[in-house]
């Protein structure tokens, strides 16, 4: 018997060392420990033995059946590590330095100016208004106090439609209806009238790197009890601050615009030279950025507000002038080019 | 319009106040002027008055001259010049050894043999004209050797301002009303302009004189004779040509030299030619030569100014040829006018000339201004030539007079408009500087206009705002937040609907976002033989390549496309943006804004991109809406579209949009070889699907199962045709379909549909999923579709 034992130990450790994965392994683990392998095999031939051998014998089986497993056991771990390795062998180094493929949409850089500036008057209690391209005369000129003939319709060269209809020279062209919009709520329950309108606008001009016949403001209004001439510059300055995340230097001076009164155009302190001079800003230092005002009485008036009891401010921002400081567009038409060459470069906000 | 601040002095004493910071401060506070400020003079030193006592021909050129000059000096000069104007006893001026002018200074220098000790110099080398003929000829009695500086006014400081700035305030179209607001900004007083008293010829004929239209406010006349001076003084020829006029002769300077002082335009008709003046319009269209010799139509609506019937000015724009001063002229009739603004910008846009005086008188001038405008003339005209004779009666027709502007305003108006606590003291004190009659009680002012801001300028209280915090000084502004309530703000749906779109397309799908112009692009397009369709059409474009407003994004998408050809292999581009579907019943535009979405491949599965792009629609409508879309196809209408791969978009019932494969034939004009697919989308529609909400489901504890059938697809079937096939089946347990696989060769089509089933609830049994799917097979069997 005990002959027996040694030579499945013998055999086992022969097979062990010969076993190459963990497939036959597992076969070899079955040949001796399995209901018919050979480990259980030696139960079977205790039935001839006496009490006390059988108790002995069995002492050993059970101390065999434990070596053998330890020994599988043992193999099979090393085996395991030894799969581990080779499989980090098969792998090679992956260059991970070249250049990685980048996989990239854009924003059209008006987009995330305009939604700039729409974040910082959102989160001022302005509502985001979206207006027209296609606007009446009434819109664009006689609710802003530009009757027919005025002087001031040849500052704009506005593009006209057949059915008397024109393409929207100014953002302007909503204050109007927004004013209407709100001032029943401003009237009935005090809620002051603030808004923001981006949007398209069309002047009927020839192009170059500075002029576009299409591009885009932002029109602003603000109307209730105290709005002041103090407010407009308080907006002005801070929302300009905010967009270029620096402390901006305004400045105002009188602007002739028939919807408001008094009326300013606003310059920025010149961004590229900070106000030394440079060629960008002609050298004088500032930058014609926005025209501004407190809106005119009789737009007040037109619009259902009561200019006696209401005053407010108006501005019409040029984002698309905006885009051109921010990026260092040099070349307006650029915007309007759908190349993707320039135009894929601006693939989020900063 | 150029300003000379010598002119400007000669108003208000500006002595012992930065020039420079003053216009500065007038371009904050009054009208912008441009950057650049002429210093006149300050390059130009050592020129002095001289006299050429002998001329004699240079030996061996034509041209030179020797001369020598007296300087006033103990001993004459040797000078060489070459300018045709010598001869002895012309007093010149004289830049001596080291004067300086511009860049150069003056020493002794040989020419052609002789050495010249300084040079003879003519009014454009010193800079006080452009005239370079000879050197300058000085008439005035002056002694030599003196600086010319000292009797001339080279020095001056000369400024622009943007004449767009002066749109509405008629009162700065002459050096006085400039003064005006200088004076205001350095708090002196204004001079009251030097004149005659016109009374003393009352006595005398008057002009014959009529205004027979209404456009015409006010003519005033008089009638001057014995002008026996032709050129004008140097000091005024100076001023002329600092301020961009050049000098003609004494007259004509003078009405010139007095419109850029005051603003008001003036003219000088031949009184021969002008005996009875009237003011009309005519009936009938007809031809008038105006004194630039070039003759012009003038229509109906043209206002002229007549002699009796025949046509001797254009109102407000131009004298006539016929009428305009000679050389043997002896009486003159003097104009000083106001027309109706409006009606003379219309005539110059009419004619297309604009003019210094139609200028301004399209600005609505003062009409107050025409008399003291005369006396004013007769003034510097008498001062300047002491033979003139005035003769006759100051005539002047006052048609129509403006009326009196009076404000009334209190204090509490002020500070709620400014915000800022401006004194009593400074609104009365800056109203008056500027010719506002102010008067103060208790809280509130009554505050006059000035006649010559009464004509469209300020005429509400918000004008007198202005007026104060101009001259307050924005800058001197506290900045103030307002204390108005808050209010919750909610954002317009479309507004975030469509800034939800450009992150999902942008940061999902990598696509590129592009802006084009809402008009067709008629060159392009017929590059890629896309005609343009009829729409409604600019009526001033002034390039025809834009005249037809768009009527979708995708044409202009597939030009863009094109520009971007090698931009990547495959790349898509979209933009929100306006679109005129037509005009609506009230005959406005039926404008919408629109989703256009375009992806080129230089791949070969244009199944693939096809679906990619259906793939991104469906995500955008589930991510935002919470809802899927359908589709439906549908016969081309365009030629960029697909004959058989075109399918309306469908969401909750209502078609919103377009989306497709590009016609081949137009592909292939894009890029040789490629496919384009395309979408479009009315986002306002999309917009207006109310979302649905998310409605939270318990992760199932129980095991899910999936059924997966292969069906064959024959004739065209498609998927959508077999989806009655499970409805009502299993509702409770079937809670997802996909396609898994697909298999196709060029006979068969199938497809690989995967049935989900779990329970919240329970272990699902085998045999009820069974039953569910023979109920399926056997609806599949009866519409044709066996598995395969």
């Amino acid at each position: 018997m005990d002959d027996k034992i040694k030579n499945l130990k013998e055999s086992l450790e022969s097979e062990l060392s010969a076993s190459m994965n963990l497939v036959d392994l597992d076969k070899i683990r079955v040949a001796y420990l399995g209901k018919k392998g050979s480990v259980t095999g030696l139960l079977k031939g205790m039935k001839d033995l006496t009490n006390e051998e059988r108790k002995e014998f069995g002492k050993k089986v059970n101390e065999l059946k434990k070596t053998v497993a330890e020994n599988i056991e043992k193999k099979t771990k090393e085996l395991k590590e030894k799969e581990i390795e080779a499989e980090i062998k098969a792998m090679p180094r992956v260059d991970i330095t070249t250049p990685p493929n980048l996989q990239r949409g854009s924003y059209h850089p008006i987009t995330l100016v305009q939604r700039q500036c729409e974040t910082i008057f959102k989160s001022m209690g302005f509502t985001v208004e979206d207006y027209s391209e296609v606007v009446t005369d009434y819109e664009c000129f006689e609710s802003l106090n530009i009757p027919k003939h005025h002087p001031a319709r040849d500052m704009q060269d506005t593009y006209y439609l057949e059915n008397g209809q024109l393409l929207k020279s100014q953002t302007s062209a909503a204050q109007n209806a927004i004013i209407k919009k709100y001032g029943k709520g401003l009237v009935e329950n005090g809620t002051p009238i603030k808004a923001i309108f981006p949007g398209r606008c069309f002047r009927n001009e020839a192009t170059d790197a500075t002029h576009e016949n299409t591009f885009f403001q932002m029109e602003g209004v603000m109307v209730d009890k105290d709005i002041s001439i103090s407010n407009l510059i308080y907006f002005m300055k801070t929302m300009l601050s905010e967009v270029f995340r620096k402390d901006i230097k305004v400045r105002l001076r009188p602007g002739f615009f028939p919807f408001v009164e008094p009326g300013f155009e606003l310059d920025i302190n010149c961004l590229i030279c900070g106000g030394e001079g440079c060629p960008s800003c002609n050298r004088s230092g500032w930058l014609e950025l926005c025209p501004c005002g407190m809106i005119h009485p009789e737009v007040l008036k037109e619009g259902g507000v009561d200019p006696e009891e209401y005053t407010g401010f108006a501005f019409g921002l040029g984002l698309t002038r905006l885009v051109m400081m921010k990026y260092g567009v040099k070349d307006i038409r650029d915007l309007n080019s759908g190349s993707l060459k320039a135009l894929s470069q601006f693939t989020d906000d900063e | 319009m150029f300003l000379s601040m010598n002119w400007i002095s000669d108003f208000v004493d500006l002595n012992g106040l930065d020039k420079v910071e003053l216009i500065n401060k007038f371009s904050l506070s009054t009208a912008e002027v441009e950057n650049e400020i002429f210093f006149k003079g300050s390059d130009l030193s050592g020129i002095v008055v001289a006299e050429i006592k002998s001329v004699e021909n240079h030996p061996e050129s034509k041209k030179l001259h020797l001369l020598k000059v007296d300087i006033g000096e103990n001993e004459l000069v040797d000078v060489v010049c070459g300018a045709p104007n010598v001869r002895v006893g012309l007093k010149t001026a004289f830049a001596k050894v080291g004067a300086k002018i511009g860049e150069i200074e003056i020493s002794p220098r040989k020419l052609a043999g002789y050495t010249s000790n300084g040079m003879c110099c003519s009014e454009s080398e010193i800079g006080i004209s452009d005239d370079h003929s000879g050197i300058m000829e000085i008439t005035d009695d002056v002694a030599l050797g003196t600086d010319l500086k000292d009797i001339y006014e080279i020095d001056d400081i000369v400024f622009e301002v943007d004449n767009k700035s002066l749109t509405n305030r008629p009162d700065l179209w002459g050096h006085y009303g400039i003064a005006r607001e200088f004076a205001a900004l350095a708090g002196r007083e204004l001079k009251p302009l030097d004149t005659v008293d016109l009374s003393k010829y009352d006595e005398l004929k008057k002009v014959d004189l009529k205004i027979e239209d209404p456009l015409c406010y006010r003519y005033s006349s008089l009638q001057v004779e014995n002008i026996k001076r032709s050129t004008s003084p140097v000091n005024m020829r100076i001023r002329l040509f600092y301020c961009g006029m050049r000098a003609i002769n004494f007259l004509a300077d003078l009405t010139n030299y007095l419109m850029l002082e005051m603003g008001q335009p003036m003219h000088a008709f031949d009184s021969r030619k002008v005996e009875k003046i009237r003011i009309k319009r005519f009936n009938e269209p007809f031809k008038f030569t105006t004194l630039d010799e070039v003759e012009r139509n003038i229509d109906e609506n043209t206002l002229m100014i007549c002699n009796d019937n025949t046509p001797v000015a254009i109102a407000g724009i131009m004298g006539g040829l016929d009428s305009e001063i000679v050389d043997d002229t002896t009486t003159l009739t003097l104009e000083s006018a106001t027309f109706d603004a409006a009606s003379i910008r219309k005539s110059t846009v009419r004619l297309s000339h604009r003019t210094d005086a139609s200028m301004r008188y399209e600005k609505s001038l003062d009409p107050e201004m025409t008399v003291t405008a005369i006396a004013r003339f007769v003034k510097l005209l008498s001062d300047y030539d002491s033979s003139i004779e005035v003769v006759s009666a100051l005539t002047d027709e006052y048609a129509y007079k403006y009326d009196k502007v009076v404000l009334n305003f209190d204090k509490a108006f002020v500070d709620k408009y400014t915000g800022i606590e401006i004194s009593d003291e400074r609104i009365i004190n800056t109203l008056s500087s500027l010719g506002f009659k102010a008067e103060q009680n208790g809280d509130s002012f009554t505050v006059e206009v000035p006649s010559w801001r009464a004509t469209k300028d300020v005429t509400i209280k918000a004008d007198i705002i202005e007026e104060i915090t101009r001259i307050y000084g924005y800058d001197n502004f506290d900045v103030n937040t307002t204390r108005s309530p808050l209010y919750p703000v909610r954002t317009d749906q479309v507004k975030s609907d469509e800034e939800k779109i450009k992150d999902i397309l942008v940061k999902k799908y990598n696509l590129h976002e592009v802006h084009s112009y809402v008009w067709a692009y008629y060159d392009e397009l017929k590059e890629l033989g896309i005609p343009v369709e009829d729409n409604i059409k600019l009526l001033n474009a002034t390039n025809p390549n834009i005249e037809t407003i768009r009527r979708s994004i995708i044409p202009t998408q597939l030009c863009q496309i094109k520009t971007n050809l090698g931009y990547a292999p495959t790349f898509g581009i979209f933009e929100i943006g306006r679109v005129v579907e037509g005009l609506k019943e009230d005959n406005l535009c039926n404008e919408k804004k629109k989703l256009a979405v375009t992806i080129y491949t230089k791949s070969k599965d244009i199944k693939a991109l096809y679906l990619k792009l259906r793939d991104i629609l469906a995500t955008m409508t589930d991510d935002i809406k919470h809802k899927s879309l359908s589709f439906k196809t549908v016969e081309p209408e365009h030629s960029y579209e697909h004959p058989v791969n075109l399918n309306e978009i469908i969401l909750e019932n209502e078609v919103i949009g377009k989306i497709g494969i590009v016609h081949p034939v137009v592909a292939k004009k894009i890029d040789k070889k490629c496919y384009v697919v395309f979408a479009e989308i009315d986002v306002e529609k999309f917009s207006a699907v109310e979302n649905a909400s998310i409605t939270y489901s318990e992760p199932s504890k129980f095991p899910p199962m999936t059924y997966d059938l292969s069906v064959e697809l024959k004739d065209g079937t498609l998927f959508s045709d077999l989806t009655d096939c499970w409805k009502g089946l299993g509702e409770e347990i079937l809670k997802g379909i996909k396609i898994v696989d697909t298999y196709d060769t060029e006979t068969i089509h199938s497809i690989t549909i995967r049935f989900e089933f779990s329970s919240n609830k329970r272990t699902l049994e085998s045999s009820e999923v069974q039953s569910i799917m023979d109920k399926v097979i056997e609806n599949l069997n009866k519409i044709g579709v066996n598995l395969r």
